[in-house]
């Protein structure tokens, strides 16, 4: 690899796919567990949790960042109290970019499921309950496994998406090389720096090549698993 | 064995209100399409709960508003629905046993002495030469013809050892040629096994 790519390149990729990874996986139970509360209950404010769940896909970037610096921040309510009391820090660390692309996808994940879980046929939840199974026996043994194509498909493009976030991440986190400069914050450092150009050039094909392989392995995972 | 059913449920502009009793092993409800049959077994079965009514089986009260209603996974009572529900993610083996192992465990746990034995009289091979099911179990459902579906939707319902089976419309998704074979394979399966069942049709060929 390092034949091909140079050691700051490496670096990149390799802390793009660590943050990515680490913001889809933790962020996971949580989308499932929204999905389900806007897929399966009625309770009032559902539209208006719906929209907040929403709200990063709308919002620019560079505002989640702000907001998140604000309450994330070291003098920020929960940061302060993270620091403080856990040894916690998101500002300037590369959890602090996977917290900030876990939140920029979440309502990718959150839809994926959604639809999945909406898409389940409430007959087979009739039908396993008059042969005996109760609700966290339906949960793990049917919701769960009839949901899984959505599930999985959901990651794989919320993965890909993470791996594109900048707004957020320099806002939050800033550009540390190392620590939180992921590939699209290599590709901008890149292009301050004169005569950066082929650099940026060569990290922006990496960029596409990498967005075209967890596309096509989200969309082929989707179909495979799909009965 | 005995079911008792009382209900008034309102549908729409449409309101069902039946009553009846009975005592005998098969008990079958006719009527034209939109009486209010599928109604009263998913009543029945607990999968909707009456706006007003009593449903007792063997003197144990399953419905009784407006303070008691029994979730239909405590009801011990199995249904065969008109569209099969096969579960799609497993195979038809996992299907019939759906019901076989949770009636198992339950019977484990209370060690309820008959529940056991009936579950374990429930061999899965009895049931699977009784329907000809044996070239199907490694198959998806989605892979079965409508016939084959019902006959592994009856299967599972049996295996799950209900003190009740409920079919809705068993005769409408069997292939011609199987009728007279399935009524006689439920026929046999209560002689053995005792288990009473409820059936709705719109028609009866035989």
């Amino acid at each position: 690899m390092s034949e091909i790519l140079t050691l700051a390149e490496t670096t990149a990729l390799l802390l793009s796919l660590r943050i990515s990874g680490v913001a889809i996986a933790c962020a996971l139970p949580f989308a499932f567990m929204t999905a389900w509360l806007l897929s399966q209950r009625r309770f009032t404010g559902k539209s208006l949790a719906s929209g907040i769940v929403h709200l990063p896909l709308v919002l620019p970037p560079v505002a989640v960042g702000y907001l998140l610096l604000v309450v994330f921040g070291a003098r920020g309510p929960v940061g302060s109290w993270l620091w403080d009391n856990l040894g916690i820090r998101f500002v300037f660390s590369w959890t602090g970019a996977a917290l900030a692309s876990a939140l920029i996808t979440f309502p990718l994940q959150v839809r994926a499921i959604r639809l999945a879980l909406e898409g389940a046929d409430p007959g087979l939840a009739e039908a396993a309950r008059t042969l005996g199974a109760g609700r966290l026996d339906r949960l793990l043994n049917l919701t769960l496994p009839l949901a899984l194509p959505g599930i999985v498909s959901g990651a794989i493009t919320a993965f890909a998406a993470s791996l594109g976030e900048f707004g957020a991440i320099i806002t939050f986190v800033s550009n540390i090389p190392g620590e939180t400069q992921t590939l699209p914050l290599a590709i901008y450092a890149a292009l301050q720096a004169p005569g950066g150009e082929t650099e940026a050039a060569r990290l922006c094909l990496l960029s596409i090549l990498l967005a075209l392989l967890f596309v096509t392995v989200g969309e082929i995972a989707a179909r495979r698993l799909w009965r | 064995m005995s079911l008792e059913v009382r209900l008034k449920h309102r549908l729409g502009d449409f309101v069902l209100d039946a009553e009846f009793a009975t005592h005998g092993h098969v008990t079958a409800l006719f009527g034209p399409s939109g009486a209010g049959k599928s109604s009263i077994v998913a009543a029945i079965a607990g999968l909707s709960r009456p706006r007003q009514g009593r449903i007792a089986l063997d003197g144990r009260v399953l419905t009784e508003t407006p303070r008691l209603f029994v979730p239909p996974e405590q009801r011990r009572i199995a249904v065969v629905f008109q569209d099969a529900r096969l579960f799609p993610h497993m195979s038809v083996q996992n299907n019939l046993l759906f019901g076989w192992r949770r009636a198992a465990a339950r019977a484990r746990a209370a060690a309820r002495a008959r529940a056991a034995a009936k579950a374990e009289a429930a061999t899965i091979s009895h049931v699977v030469e009784l329907l000809g099911l044996g070239a199907l179990l490694g198959r998806r459902p989605h892979k079965l013809s409508g016939g084959e579906k019902s006959r592994v939707a009856l299967g599972r319902a049996l295996l799950a050892s209900p003190d009740l089976l409920l079919l809705d419309e068993p005769l409408a998704s069997l292939d011609a040629a199987r009728r007279g074979r399935s009524c006689l394979i439920s026929k046999d399966w209560r002689g053995r096994r005792s288990c009473p069942c409820s059936m709705s049709a719109t028609r009866w060929t035989r």
